[in-house]
């Protein structure tokens, strides 16, 4: 049902079972084009299994995903990644052996095959974009640091640039504030304003005032289904959200 | 200037690289004997396996139990053009059917095997000791890695793969010669090579075929598949969802890893005059494991120094006491794993350094330390300069430490 609205990704009556035990069962979200789009829930609610299920990372039981109007359940990782979806993972999940800005230039879309690679030569477009990215995201100063050397935010934040320079149409972002320090919280919630431009992404997220300060609209996971869904205001005074968060 | 500056920044230096050559280039031809150089020979067809396990292995993160099968690949390429040459039908007059190999007259074979056939043209069999070993390496690697089957099911798979080979050929008697092998290689194209100027020249040939090979491997590890690599080995599930195929990677390194191990049965069968599955079983793809691990696992040139010195070491000392051999190398390997995980290279790097540092203190300064005090400033270098020199900077601290 890919209608004339702007919707970049729609998922419908989604299910999946780890023997027996469904960890996400007849789920049902759109996001629109640029918008900004928080998945809350208690522990074990299925969010990340959701994340895990769009970039392909485990195949679902039952459902649809379409991006863009592409069915994502029978692609590969790679081909998913190569029409547009992006995904952070919940631990920083960087090279920490290679430089910042090697970082960088492996993610950026160009020679992602072996014979690519062979024949890969630097070229200005790519070491210009690695600088504006890192600009981005407060790494300009690093390029030539190992990336192992970096503090846990920074680690947080270059996984997000090397996201962002394969200008992924949806980008998901699994707790990108995790173990951040209160002012990289900040400047991370800054970054994601600046980012979710011209893009929809989708953020999992425990810190209450963070999801406030960035959600444009929020759902709330719980057992493996959409408990509620709607402004953060909606949300939080929605009685069965309440009964799940405090109730036990 | 600035690309040789390049070099001496990078993981394996030019250096190592020239005084390997001139070590196997000038120096042993000049100070063995015919005979021993001719071992020698022997030995660095074994390296060509080791430089190969380096890449597989010490950068692709992946252990291979069965490399002797692309060895053997290559090697029997090679001898089934030499033996067929061998088997003309005068020199082969006395048999029930002239005109084909001795084992399969006295395994009462009236016709040469269709397989056999095309064999009689070098241009074929030269064609085939590369792309057997990697065809044969893109099925095993294409159905392992793209069902994400790696680690020790991956060394354990090759490794049957290794037995399955050896009983296969020991088994067809008639088609391979059997335990024997083939034997009794005389010439190519008319030329003997069990003359003391050939084994001269086939040394070349292999060292040379070797230096290539080492220049391949470097190319490979300096460019972005190199990095890439090391991203696998790091973080295989970033790679995969930045975009990239991983098993593509992993299938291309095994390729590449076969197709250097065939190149050296090849070398082999011509320097040593026979090939036999005592070179393609269990026991020899674990000993060029040890030699690449001796050697240095992430050490192209170390490799090939892991396969002299523990190969030599295996003649000297399996003259003396052969049943304590096997003893000896197990014993080898996991005092390497344990104690020098780099091996000789890893020796090198912290014990050489320092001799270097000595030795530079009495001199002006040299092109190791323009690279080395580059502190990783907030200035901007662009470029791959800048990530040489940075790396070069940090490799420098490391080894500080």
């Amino acid at each position: 049902m890919m209608s004339g609205t702007d919707l970049v990704l729609a998922v419908e009556d989604l299910t999946v079972s780890f023997d027996g035990f469904k960890a996400v069962e007849g789920l049902n979200m759109y996001v629109d084009q640029d918008e900004l789009r928080v998945v809350i829930g208690p522990n074990g609610a299925g969010k990340t299994t959701l994340l895990d299920m769009i970039c392909g990372r485990t195949k679902p039981t039952a459902g649809s995903i379409r991006f863009k109007g592409k069915e994502l359940t029978r692609m590969s990782e790679h081909a998913i990644v190569r029409t547009g979806v992006g995904r952070k993972f919940q631990n920083p999940s960087i090279y920490e052996n290679l430089t910042v800005f090697e970082n960088l230039e492996l993610s950026y879309p160009e020679s992602r095959g072996v014979w690519g690679c062979l024949a890969f030569r630097r070229k200005p477009e790519l070491v210009g974009r690695v600088h504006e990215i890192a600009e981005t995201i407060l790494l300009q100063d690093r390029l030539e640091m190992e990336a192992g050397l970096l503090s846990h935010g920074q680690k947080q934040w270059l996984e997000i640039g090397m996201l962002l320079i394969q200008k992924p149409e949806l980008l998901m972002l699994d707790e990108p504030v995790a173990g951040m320090s209160v002012r990289e919280r900040e400047q991370t919630a800054e970054l994601l304003r600046h980012i979710c431009k011209g893009r929809s992404v989708i953020v999992i997220e425990h810190d209450m005032d963070f999801v406030e300060r960035i959600a444009h609209k929020v759902t709330v996971l719980h057992q493996g289904k959409v408990l509620a869904e709607g402004s953060m205001n909606r949300v939080k005074n929605d009685p069965r959200v309440i009964e799940v968060y405090i109730g036990h | 200037m600035n690309g040789l500056m390049e070099l001496f920044g990078r993981r394996s230096g030019i250096v190592p690289l020239l005084i390997l050559a001139a070590l196997i280039l000038v120096v042993l031809p000049l100070v063995l004997e015919p005979f021993r150089l001719n071992l020698v020979g022997k030995y660095l067809s074994f390296a060509f396996v080791a430089v190969g396990l380096v890449l597989l292995w010490g950068y692709g993160g992946v252990l291979s139990l069965g490399q002797g099968v692309f060895f053997g690949l290559g090697g029997y390429a090679m001898a089934m053009f030499l033996k067929l040459e061998a088997s003309d039908p005068e020199s082969t007059a006395i048999q029930t059917t002239p005109g084909i190999p001795d084992f399969m007259d006295w395994n009462q074979l009236t016709e040469l095997p269709l397989f056999w056939v095309p064999f009689q043209s070098l241009t074929f069999a030269l064609i085939a000791i590369v792309v057997v070993p990697a065809v044969f390496a893109w099925i095993i690697g294409t159905a392992m890695f793209k069902r994400r089957v790696g680690g020790v099911y991956f060394a354990i798979i090759t490794q049957a793969v290794a037995l399955i080979l050896t009983i296969l050929i020991v088994g067809q008697q008639g088609l391979t010669g059997g335990i024997n092998g083939i034997t009794d290689l005389r010439t190519l194209k008319g030329w003997d090579i069990r003359t003391e100027q050939a084994q001269y020249v086939l040394y070349y040939v292999c060292s040379i075929l070797l230096i290539g090979s080492i220049l391949v491997g470097k190319f490979v590890l300096d460019g972005k598949l190199g990095r890439l690599l090391l991203a696998m080995r790091d973080k295989e599930d970033r790679v995969r969802f930045s975009g990239y195929d991983v098993a593509d990677f992993k299938i291309f390194v095994f390729c590449l890893a076969a197709v250097m191990s065939g190149v050296g049965g090849a070398m082999f069968t011509l320097q040593v005059g026979f090939m036999s599955p005592s070179f393609v079983g269990i026991v020899p793809s674990i000993e060029f494991v040890i030699f690449a691990a001796v050697g240095g696992r992430f050490s192209l040139i170390g490799a090939v120094y892991g396969a002299l010195v523990v190969s030599w070491g295996k003649t000297m000392f399996s003259e003396a006491y052969p049943e304590l051999w096997l003893f000896l190398m197990g014993a080898l390997f996991i005092s390497v794993v344990m104690f020098f995980p780099k091996g000789l290279a890893g020796l090198w790097e912290t014990h050489g350094r320092r001799l270097r540092n000595i030795l530079s203190r009495s001199k002006a300064p040299s092109p190791g330390q323009l690279v080395a005090p580059v502190p990783p400033g907030p200035e901007r270098v662009s470029g791959s300069e800048g990530a040489a020199l940075a790396r070069g900077a940090v490799m420098a601290e490391r080894r500080s430490e």
